[in-house]
């Protein structure tokens, strides 16, 4: 087994002991649980409501898992010392790096999956039949998981150089930030100062937009998402996540464990 | 092919907040150690030792000077797969097992999952933790943290084994298997380079050691030589001699202690020694033992921290004792 896999194997084994995790797929599984009801209360948009909590509640929680793991993914191997015996073996720095990450984000990818066939039981109680047309909303899922890569991403940059709180803060600032950007850019534009135009022009271009990945109003009216956008998306995610990952294994070469 | 080779390595941490200034961890620390031997880093608390350690296993980077482990540079991370190493104080991960956590140790190592398998076993077993393999390792004493720290250092069977403080949080039964188990390594060929600073571990396992104090280096060299040309006096036991005799034998003595009915004379000038005997002979009395009083390490020790305070160059051996002989 190759070194980043056995951190990867290992980040997972760590995330999926941790009692949060399962504290918060609980909490998950009872809102999707709880769209039922607001459902029923909604006559004639009962799936739409239904779909839309559930896939709110499968991102919101996502998130929660992907900041609250992924901020102590490195701080804590530093914070605790296992660093030391970690760095000490054959292991290059960007393995662990690199293993950190995909070992969260298969815990995510995991999770994503729980959560999603709990959404699709609420789905089937709800209508009591499941049909080929309910797979669109796996698309808007498969959304959700690329942002959640993006997250857990920006989270390992900031855990690299940053104390565990200030990663939470800069991480969750970017995320609402990212999903503002298309809003910010229109912003920009409408302002009619060149100067403010071109400043929210960098930053919609240079921090990660989080709006592209908001699908769950189109799968929510069981309209499929145009293939090019999800080539187009899973594309971006990659471009950036390379760069996250590329920044954080700098950093990390140079970082000391005093 | 040394073991370890370093030139000249020096450490700054930065240190402050708003006004940043550099603090000398390590001045200029130029060693060699051969292979096979047992080499003790020796120096009080904040010396350098653990900051020399952590250079040697790429965890900080030093400011200047240059080293080579097997005869490899330091950047050269792929030889880590020959070296082991135990950190000072140990921590390892909370949620898994001693089991669990030397397997994943062994993976990183890239060894095949039935050699993992056999070689956890076999040092669970070596170091006492057969018992308590599926515990988790939250629930281990801090000595039973350490032997862990030992065995994820052997996991790879490495031909240099770099121990940090090896005996910290041991009780004498544990400090006696882990001195047992590094005389084993040696004895297996390995080289075994150490932190410490508790002397008498030192005495009982080094070939060599080096003294540190302040990040610099205060002395280095064989310690049966330093403990050899170290004789500080001859101790010349007697059988209840007569106060005569005593007197006598007082203007070579630099000190007499009573020992029940013995009296211990310790002659610190070498001539003197035969003189007092003697004397003690033409007066009668009954002389039980003669001893060399050997300087112990921690002479040494002390006295290589108090005297040379700013120096940073190795001692040749023989200049240490002939030195101490001097001051005789």
């Amino acid at each position: 087994m190759s070194r980043v896999a056995s951190v990867a194997l290992h980040t997972f084994k760590e995330s999926v002991r941790e009692r949060v995790l399962y504290n918060l797929i609980a909490f998950a599984l009872l809102l999707i649980g709880a769209a039922i009801l607001f459902g029923s209360i909604s006559v004639g948009v009962e799936e739409i409501i239904l779909i839309n909590l559930g896939l709110s509640s499968i991102s919101v929680f996502g998130l929660l898992m992907a900041i609250f793991i992924g901020i102590g993914l490195v701080s804590k191997e530093i914070e605790r010392r296992t660093i030391y015996s970690i760095l000490s073996k054959p292991v290059y720095r960007a393995e662990f790096i690199i293993g950190k990450y995909l070992g969260l984000l298969l815990t995510l990818a995991i999770n994503t999956a729980i959560m999603t066939a709990g959404f699709y039981v609420a789905l089937f109680y709800q209508k009591r039949s499941l049909s080929l047309d309910d797979l669109v909303v796996l698309e808007a899922v498969y959304f959700i998981l690329l942002q959640l890569a993006l997250v857990v991403g920006l989270a390992l940059l900031f855990s690299c150089i940053s104390t565990p709180i200030l990663s939470a803060v800069f991480t969750f600032c970017l995320y609402i930030i990212g999903n503002l950007l298309n809003d910010i850019r229109w912003f920009g534009q409408e302002t009619g100062s060149a100067l403010v135009e071109k400043g929210t022009a960098v930053l919609y271009y240079l921090l990660p937009n989080f709006s592209n990945f908001n699908a769950s109003a189109q799968v929510a009216h069981g309209e499929s998402i145009p293939p090019y956008l999800l080539l187009a998306n899973s594309l971006y995610a990659l471009l950036y996540v390379g760069i996250l990952l590329s920044a954080s294994i700098l950093i990390f070469e140079e970082r000391e464990f005093r | 092919m040394l073991a370890v080779e370093t030139h000249d390595l020096t450490k700054d941490y930065p240190v402050g907040f708003f006004r940043k200034r550099s603090k000398r961890a390590l001045d200029g620390l130029s060693l060699r150690v051969e292979p096979g031997e047992v080499f003790g880093l020796l120096g009080p608390n904040g010396a350098g030792k653990s900051t020399t350690l952590k250079i040697l296993l790429r965890l900080v980077f030093p400011t200047s000077g240059t080293a080579q482990i097997l005869g490899r540079e330091l950047h050269d991370v792929s030889m880590h797969a020959r070296l082991g190493y135990l950190p000072e104080n140990p921590y390892f991960y909370d949620h898994l097992s001693a089991g669990e956590f030397l397997n994943y140790a062994g993976e990183l190592f890239g060894l095949e999952a039935a050699v993992r398998k056999q070689r956890v076993e076999r040092l669970l077993e070596r170091l006492g933790l057969a018992a308590s393999r599926d515990v988790p390792l939250r629930k281990f004493s801090k000595g039973m943290v350490q032997r862990v720290g030992i065995a994820q250092a052997l996991i790879n069977e490495p031909e240099l084994i770099f121990l940090d403080e090896p005996m910290s949080g041991l009780d004498p039964l544990g400090r006696r298997e882990v001195r047992d188990l590094i005389l084993e390594l040696k004895a297996q060929g390995k080289t075994v380079f150490f932190s410490t600073h508790i002397l008498t571990d030192a005495e009982m396992l080094c070939d060599r050691v080096a003294i540190l104090n302040g990040g610099r280096l205060q002395g280095c060299g064989d310690l049966r030589e330093i403990l050899r040309l170290g004789v500080a006096a001859t101790e010349v036991v007697l059988d209840n001699p007569s106060p005569a005799i005593l007197k006598e034998l007082s203007p070579f003595a630099r000190s007499v202690v009573w020992t029940g009915e013995l009296a211990r004379l310790e002659i610190p000038e070498e001539p003197d020694v035969a003189r007092a005997l003697n004397v003690a002979l033409r007066l009668g009395a009954k002389i039980v033992s003669l001893n060399p009083v050997k300087m112990s390490l921690e002479d040494y020790f002390l006295a290589r921290i108090e005297d040379a305070p700013g120096t940073a160059s190795p001692d040749d051996l023989a200049a240490v004792g002939r030195e101490r002989r001097g001051a005789r």
